[in-house]
């Protein structure tokens, strides 16, 4: 028998109990399901009375089977609730989470009562949790429930992906998605009641649905998202802990698992904020830079192929824009343009990109009044919003289809004219 | 109107009783919360009731620190701080990040809820702070602590609050409404559902703050929530919706405060268990949308197909001449079987509509009356079906079987009127006057 500290067994335990949280609480978060773990935590109350009402002792493994009886309870009413009246899906889990933590409360003044020889402060450590009086038994069962989780994910792998993502088709295939859904429910509901004790109510919820949520900004597959979910459930475990030290235990787990959720919301790579928003600033800065260049051409038009100098007012005029200076900066140091005083010329370089830019604005407007019929005067604005996303390859295949029915302008090699008259936008 | 009565009773008994505060101090939170539970079912966010009151525990304890007392209006403040905070940020992340809205409330509350219990253990030297009081309420100490303007400290801020609630409900009655059932509609007609949203979100944060003290937050979600879904299964009327869900709230603060003193328990607990019973009991006996009510509603509408069945069986017998006999047994059992069959039939000898003759069944003259017009609405629909939508023929028994009994004297006519040939059906047999 391997002898642990108290805070070795501290950190196991919550490690194991983070890591756990972060696997089924990915199945719920996708589900929908995410404030399942808040209800099962509350309506465990109940259970727990009742458990100690009929042993008449405080032993974890009658207190959690009671726990559990009284959360499938809760389940199953809130699939009769959803199944046979109007009340939606929310004020059913409202409801029947406070009905039963109610339930619970008058059970615990009964247990409270001297007759009844019981006293307070064991039922309520499993309210808020009391990490430090971990014992090497619960340590114990914490393995065994990760083991059956774990077992039951591993069995079941394929079924819960499906249900999860398309619970329609599951069901078409004829996968018992009832039943699955069940499994699901199950499993999440031995771990929060193992949770309890352990974190307290709320925070059993938040272990619930953090470490999943925090997963899904990672990853878009399944199976990377329970590791990583299932990591970052061990790891606020872990670190909550260590650096939480003369804090409430659970709040230091939940807080440090925010904390994760916080930076992955930020520095995610794709779904990130900081991602996002770059990305948001490329395409606008792009969206400026082909609209100065589109300007710029359709004022010259008239007289190439000589390029003629144009005044700024004259752009400035042209259309609304919201930085003109830093687009002339940029469009200056690509050598698109040459522009001094007041005065912007393009380049012979700068011809090129623009009339590029400028033929898939009008290819598209052609496009739209072919085969959509949008009208000649609405067709700009449409055109506007999708030329800066047309790949290439649909530039060539739209040029050849309107080549093959005979629709392309001659001139179309180069730039086709414009489907109707150029007017500044500001006017 | 809990203010005249407690000022009425205050002038009439002279100083009412302790359990008399007691019940006021519960009618008055349910009703306030009650108030505002409408909206949140209808919007379906029922869930941030819970939510804020977790998530206010922070703005509470900043607001203690910073005001160095306890006294309500920076309780207020630092609650309706902690709840706009809230909400902003489960709405952001659901529509800028994607995360599914239930997950987000849960992770914006759980996160502010640890960061409360946190600063309480950070302040926790000058602060009185009982996380279980925060559950559970002390009810039973209103009567015992200091008193604002003759009554119980807590009873006069909740009911400040509820009076807060009324006003805003009355004065923004219709844009609460609309927005309520059609938030894009509301936005497009110039009253932004998301203002209403806030609005809505600070009113429960001051309720829930007002609340906290006396009853504990078990009961404010409790509160929010069972009153308004247990309306909502007996009304239709948003008016009607609201002011029964007041009314089921003070019920349950009355019937929850009498069961405790019974049993000796939790009165705070006991209003829950109260709301939560009054609400299974609306699941089940609703007029409208009750278990029991549909339950009927299926059982007659079986029984009236079941009649029908036997009957038009019996006329298509005579109508062959056949020469098979049914006993009660063999029509019930041809009919589907089962009880329902049999009561079935058992209603129809009553109404005298068939009766038995020498072990088998035959149609009385009136029995044979309502069985002609059941097969004559089947065969003018098969015609129907045929003629004008051109069905083929060996598809038109199933659909007229189910919509005979829908066919009345009014829509005969009409498909009489509307077909070519009303004497004869498409298999040949003739339709009956």
């Amino acid at each position: 028998m391997i002898s642990l500290s108290l805070s070795d067994k501290v950190m196991l335990g919550t490690a194991l109990l983070g890591g756990m949280a972060g696997v089924v609480g990915s199945f719920a978060v996708l589900r929908g399901r995410a404030l399942i773990g808040d209800m099962l935590a509350h309506a465990a109350l109940p259970g727990v009375c009742l458990a100690f009402l009929i042993t008449g002792n405080r032993d974890l493994l009658g207190l959690s089977l009671g726990a559990l009886a009284t959360g499938l309870v809760a389940i199953a009413v809130v699939t009769v609730i959803l199944r046979w009246t109007r009340t939606k899906e929310d004020a059913a889990i409202g409801i029947v989470l406070s009905t039963f933590f109610g339930a619970g409360v008058v059970l615990l003044s009964v247990v409270q009562k001297p007759t009844t020889g019981g006293n307070k402060a064991g039922l309520h450590s499993y309210l808020f949790g009391e990490p430090g009086g971990m014992l090497t038994s619960d340590i114990l069962i914490l393995a065994v429930v990760s083991m059956f989780v774990l077992a039951i994910v591993v069995l079941c792998y394929k079924e819960f992906l499906i249900v999860c993502f398309d619970s329609g088709f599951a069901q078409s295939q004829g996968w018992p998605t009832m039943w699955l859904d069940l499994a699901m429910m199950s499993a999440l509901a031995v771990v929060t009641i193992v949770g309890l004790p352990i974190v307290g109510v709320i925070l059993m919820a938040a272990m619930i649905i953090l470490p999943a949520a925090t997963a899904r900004f990672w990853t878009n597959r399944l199976s990377m998202m329970l590791l990583v979910s299932g990591g970052v459930g061990a790891a606020a475990g872990l670190m909550g802990t260590q650096l939480g030290r003369g804090y409430p235990a659970g709040a230091a787990i939940v807080l440090t698992a925010s904390f994760l959720f916080l930076i992955s919301l930020l520095f995610a790579p794709q779904r990130g904020l900081i991602a996002k928003l770059l990305v948001e600033y490329r395409l606008r800065r792009r969206v400026a830079d082909e609209h100065l260049l589109r300007t710029l051409f359709e004022l010259s038009e008239a007289h190439l192929p000589e390029l003629p100098v144009i005044s700024l007012e004259t752009v400035r005029e042209y259309r609304h824009w919201n930085s003109l200076e830093r687009v002339l900066q940029r469009a200056h140091e690509e050598e698109l343009i040459e522009n001094k005083e007041g005065q912007v010329q393009l380049t012979q370089y700068g011809l090129r990109r623009a009339a590029k830019v400028t033929k898939a604005h009008r290819m598209w407007e052609l496009y739209l009044m072919e085969y959509a019929n949008i009208a000649p005067d609405h067709v700009d604005r449409d055109a506007d919003d999708v030329e800066h996303l047309l790949p290439e390859t649909l530039l060539v295949e739209l040029e050849q289809e309107l080549a093959a029915e005979g629709r392309l302008p001659k001139i179309a090699s180069e730039v086709p004219e414009s489907p109707h008259k150029l007017t500044p936008e500001t006017s | 109107m809990q203010f005249i009565l407690a000022t009425t009773g205050l002038a009439l008994l002279g100083e009412p009783s302790t359990s008399t505060w007691i019940i006021l101090t519960g009618i008055t939170v349910n009703a306030a919360c009650a108030l505002l539970g409408c909206f949140l079912i209808l919007r379906k966010m029922s869930m941030m009731g819970d939510a804020i009151s977790h998530a206010v525990l922070p703005g509470l304890v900043v607001a203690f620190v910073l005001s160095g007392s306890r006294s309500i209006v920076p309780m207020f403040v630092g609650a309706v701080i902690a709840g706009l905070i809230t909400t902003f940020m489960t709405q952001s992340l659901h529509q800028y990040l994607r995360v599914p809205s239930d997950a987000s409330m849960g992770i914006v509350f759980t996160a502010m809820f640890a960061i409360g219990v946190v600063l309480v253990k950070q302040f926790s030297g000058g602060l009185h702070f009982d996380i279980g009081c925060v559950y559970e309420g002390a009810l039973e100490y209103v009567p015992f602590g200091t008193r604002v303007a003759g009554m119980p400290r807590q009873l006069f801020s909740s009911l400040i609050v509820l009076l807060l609630n009324l006003t805003v409900l009355i004065l923004l009655w219709k844009e609460l409404k609309l927005s309520a059932f059609d938030p894009a509609l509301a936005t497009t007609m110039g009253f932004s559902a998301t203002t209403m949203h806030y609005l809505l979100m600070i009113l429960v944060s001051i309720t829930t703050v007002a609340s906290f003290e006396a009853v504990g937050s078990i009961l404010v979600v409790a509160m929010l929530i069972v009153p308004a879904s247990t309306a909502h299964l007996l009304s239709d009327r948003l008016g009607w919706m609201v002011f029964i869900s007041v009314l089921i709230g003070a019920a349950s603060a009355v019937l929850g405060f009498w069961a405790a003193t019974y049993w000796d328990t939790s009165i705070s607990g006991m209003m829950t268990v109260v709301a939560g019973c009054l609400y299974a009991v609306a699941v089940l006996t609703s007029p409208k949308y009750g278990l029991i009510s549909s339950v009927q509603r299926n059982v007659r509408m079986s029984l009236l197909v079941l009649r029908d069945d036997v009957l038009s069986m019996l006329y298509r017998l005579e109508e062959l001449k056949s020469r098979k006999h049914f006993s009660l047994a063999e029509t019930s059992s041809a009919v589907g079987g089962g009880m329902l069959a049999r009561l079935a039939v058992f209603q129809l000898q009553r109404t005298g509509s068939i009766e038995l003759v020498e072990n088998r069944l035959q149609l009385t003259e009136q029995g044979r009356d309502s069985a002609r017009q059941l097969v004559r609405s089947h065969r003018l629909w098969e015609t129907y079906l045929v003629e004008q939508l051109g069905m083929p023929l060996d598809h038109v028994h199933e659909p007229a079987h189910r919509v005979e009994h829908y066919i009345d004297e009014n829509i005969q006519k009409k498909l009489a009127s509307e077909l070519d040939i009303a004497d004869q059906d498409p298999h040949g047999r003739q339709i009956p006057e």
